[in-house]
């Protein structure tokens, strides 16, 4: 702490999310508790053709429901997503209608991804300007197309930080603002440095979260090439397989996830009321490869260690009623053949013995991989479970993988309320190239 | 926080070439890294010039068995991985990459990395070579075409050479870098973000030391149009073989200015806990004494300027000194009427008359705008200063009419205890860093 203070608790006080399954957070909770699939072929670009041609795309969303669009005329789909996640989240807090709110002790950490390249105007002038005789581009030809096709406000919204630019204009922000781009991590990095910022002392209340939507063509083509997505275009319902030996990639989603964090001193001083607390929050690298996980999860396992000890839960020890030492984590859990074995691995390898008797789920099964926003998102999973007791299914989960052997809570969704509830939840994103992000949240106890 | 994390390595890439000892060489000199661009034919471009790097070849900068991973490194990433190797060697630690047959200096879980990057643009021929294999009868991209065949024709890593984090991922894996780490993307801001939260880790007890900083390239055709569209950049035509002046186009804090230029590179700090450098006996280079951020509002330049205010002031009061205290300013200094105004009118609501007197650091005219890498490299500058008590020439064809230091100037000797590097960007995140003088031990 910056003048010796103790560093203040961070508390949730307003969730929100755009979600392939919904946008209003009972109904996506309740969808995903009865296991519904969000997953069906593309039609927002002509991708039957392409080897994975379905997605989980966001269908019920209006931003005109949430605020008024013409604030935000040139904004890009996932900024809008982001703006009605946020007005969600807002709402909830009850900080709209708090007059006090400095606006210089209010930040935005977001992990938004970049926009939605202007894809038709740029493969005109790229196949224009391309010369196959030469075998190279004409590139004044190429300047002129490209300057005339391209317009300067959709270039200037791909820049990855204008989610956080226009949270920041619709909800009065003037302190600390980031945006931070750890692939699928991303999110969960946002939320736990928009944390780090608030226990240092430099904001009282932050927006945190991500946005993100790679459901076009180039973004759709970039998973393809990599072989990380699903191909299973005969049965788009049940493609998304986490923890299961006939699992074959991930699929795509998009949305966002942002939530309000709030000191505790600030939500008394006004008289609301947490939702949960954040209690943990780590980072490491795997420092391995670009293209693979570090094989014994080293790297997820210094993350999800350090985040737990910031929140002072001991991995190795149950509580004193005899449950786990945590009731809920929500898994990165993608789909992929790497990261189920080593994630689980890894969960193995913190939580050793106790491991098996912690439900660990992926709502990816569900909703598809939301990438930069799948972190936030899953998070508030972890908030609704200390909620209701209610933990969510990994769907799809039939064949066993001898290499996947915890509790994945299997294709139903577990009352956790007869054993005590949830009091502890915990989510996990990691990103490709090997960083790695865990969030730890706490039932909100004065 | 009252310097408990220091500097200790530089390095950088830049218009100047490999390395912060030619960083700082050519900004003492007064001469500009900025020229025609030779990367692509910049004919069909309103601004033909920028800040490029000649000569620089990536596969000469990561050992001989990191090669072939250089094929899957866009530019930025190429630099990054240079302007870390600088750093470690600066700093003289002890890493994988630069000796892995030792020890390393820190255990590697003990080491952070936060490299800011930019939105980085695939590489046009590239793509253009593959999509023009998917084309329907009128000669229109083909998404059928594309599904059904053409798309193999995109090499299968494409992407992950155009993942931002891929600069921090790949600095990590040559480094072996375990902790912390995170990639901000938020433009000309993301290298001073970058080493306020690096910092940040090093005093919550997270990591002993790490890289810190930021690499971006915007010279490359999509990088460019977007910059051009955007409306910020000056129109210079420059024929081939033609010198350019750079003296008579760079006009920062003049509202006649024409506009900005851009470069590319970037600077990576090596930083550590006070406490980690003492023991091992390292040579401190300037001391980071404070960091700030905040989000420019809408409005006029005046009303706009309040981001920037927030972060220098949140910098100033986290190291606990007044603004008097401040002795010299790398700001962001774009060139940029707009851009510059909202700069102009920070500062003098933050230091009123005094202004005038302090010291402007600029380094647009000698490596373009570099971005995502302007706050690295800007940040080295500073630490420059206070290393060596001097400060570099300014070639500017602004005077100083704006009531700041602004006109042209060569090399000078100063007498400097606390440098502000901060910056304003086009998203809103303002960064404000403050550096200190070293201190003896």
């Amino acid at each position: 702490m910056a003048n010796g203070a103790p560093s203040p608790r961070v508390v949730i006080t307003g969730m929100g999310w755009v979600t392939p399954l919904g946008c209003d957070v009972d109904t996506v909770w309740s969808r995903l508790l009865a296991g519904e699939s969000a997953i069906a072929p593309v039609d927002r670009f002509c991708a039957r053709s392409f080897p994975t041609n379905f997605a989980a795309q966001v269908r019920e969303f209006d931003l005109a429901e949430h605020i008024d669009p013409a604030r935000h005329p040139h904004a890009d789909l996932h900024s809008r997503y982001a703006l009605g996640a946020a007005s969600v989240a807002w709402k909830q807090s009850g900080l709209a209608n708090h007059d006090a709110l400095d606006p210089g002790r209010f930040g935005v950490y977001l992990g938004a991804g970049e926009g939605v390249l202007d894809f038709d105007a740029y493969a005109a002038a790229n196949i224009a300007g391309w010369q196959p005789e030469s075998h190279d581009m004409d590139m004044a030809l190429w300047a002129k197309l490209a300057g005339e096709g391209l317009t300067p406000e959709r270039e200037a919204e791909q820049e990855p930080n204008m989610a956080a630019a226009h949270l920041a204009r619709e909800f009065g922000c003037e302190g600390p603002s980031f945006n931070c781009m750890t692939a699928c991590a991303a999110s969960t990095q946002s939320v736990g440095e928009a944390f780090e910022l608030m226990k240092y002392g430099d904001a009282d209340v932050m927006l945190a979260g991500g946005a993100h939507s790679m459901i076009h063509m180039l973004g759709m083509t970039g998973f393809i090439r990599l072989t990380a997505m699903s191909t299973r275009t005969d049965d788009p319902a049940t493609a998304a397989r986490p923890f299961d030996a006939t699992r074959d990639g991930f699929v795509m989603g998009e949305g966002a996830g942002i939530v309000v964090l709030e000191t505790l001193e600030h939500v008394l001083a006004r008289g609301a009321t947490p939702l949960a607390e954040l209690a943990g929050y780590g980072s490491s690298a795997d420092a391995y490869r670009i293209t693979d996980i570090h094989p014994e999860g080293l790297g997820a396992q210094a993350a999800m260690r350090r985040a737990l000890d910031q929140a002072g839960v001991d991995p190795s020890k149950k509580t004193q009623d005899g449950h786990p030492p945590v009731q809920y984590i929500s898994a990165h859990g993608t789909g992929t053949l790497e990261n189920d074995s080593i994630e689980t691995k890894a969960v193995r390898g913190v939580f050793g013995d106790l491991a098996p008797s912690v439900p660990f789920s992926s709502v990816k099964s569900m909703m598809g991989h939301l990438i930069q926003a799948a972190g936030a998102v899953e998070m508030m999973t972890c908030v609704q479970a200390i909620r209701t007791g209610w933990v969510p299914p990994t769907m799809n989960l039939h064949n066993p993988d001898p290499a996947c052997d915890l509790d994945y809570v299997a294709n139903k969704s577990r009352d956790m309320n007869p054993s005590g509830g949830v009091d502890v939840a915990m989510s996990n994103g990691f990103g490709f190239g090997g960083q790695n992000d865990t969030v730890v949240v706490r039932r909100f106890e004065r | 926080m009252s310097s408990e994390v220091v500097i200790t390595g530089l390095g950088a890439v830049s218009a100047y070439g490999f390395g912060a000892d030619a960083l700082w060489e050519g900004l003492l000199a007064g001469r500009s890294g900025v020229g025609r661009i030779s990367a692509y034919d910049p004919s069909g471009f309103a601004c033909q010039v920028a800040g490029e790097i000649h000569d620089y070849k990536a596969k000469n900068h990561v050992p001989k068995h990191y090669r072939k991973g250089v094929k899957v490194m866009a530019r930025d990433i190429e630099l990054a991985v240079g302007a870390a190797e600088d750093a470690v060697a600066s700093a003289g630690v002890v890493t994988k990459a630069a000796d892995p047959d030792s020890d390393p200096t820190y255990p590697t879980r003990r080491v952070c990395c936060h490299i800011g990057a930019g939105l980085i643009a695939a590489e046009v021929p590239e793509l253009a070579m593959a999509l023009a294999t998917s084309t329907d009868d009128s000669g229109k991209f083909s998404y059928d075409a594309w599904g059904e065949g053409a798309i193999n024709n995109l090499t299968p890593l494409w992407l992950l050479k155009y993942l931002p984090n891929m600069l921090s991922c790949h600095v990590t894996i040559l480094h072996d870098a375990q902790g912390p780490s995170n990639t901000i993307t938020c433009q000309e801001a993301s290298g001073l973000l970058s080493i306020g939260e690096a910092v940040r880790v090093i005093l919550r007890g997270d990591a002993d030391a790490g890289f810190a900083g930021g690499v971006e390239s915007k010279v490359n055709p999509m990088g460019h149009i977007r910059l051009q569209l955007s409306g910020r950049l000056a129109n210079i035509e420059v024929a081939e073989g033609e010198a350019f002046d750079v003296a008579n186009s760079y006009r920062p804090y003049d509202r006649a200015a024409p506009g900005s230029i851009h470069g590319e590179g970037g600077g990576i700090l090596f930083i550590e806990s006070k406490e980690s450098a003492r023991q091992r006996g390292a040579k401190v280079i300037a001391e980071i004494a404070g960091f700030g951020a905040g989000h420019t509002p809408a409005g006029d330049a005046q009303t706009r300027s309040r981001g920037l205010q927030r972060a220098i002031r949140a910098a100033l009061d986290d190291a606990g000194i007044s603004s008097d205290e401040v002795d010299a300013i790398v700001p962001h200094a774009a060139g940029e009427p707009e851009i510059d105004a909202e700069e102009a009118c920070a500062f003098r609501a933050v230091f009123g008359e005094r202004i005038s007197q302090i010291e402007l650091v600029t380094l647009t005219w000698g490596l373009g705008d570099t971005m995502a890498g302007a706050g690295g490299l800007a940040a080295i500058v500073g630490a420059l200063c206070l290393k060596h008590q001097t400060l570099p020439a300014r070639l500017h064809a602004s005077g100083d009419a704006s009531g700041l230091q602004a006109g042209g100037v060569a090399q000078r000797d100063a007498s400097l205890r606390h440098v502000l590097v901060c910056t304003n960007s086009l998203g809103g995140q303002n960064a404000a860093v403050l550096l200190r003088a070293a201190t003896e031990s």
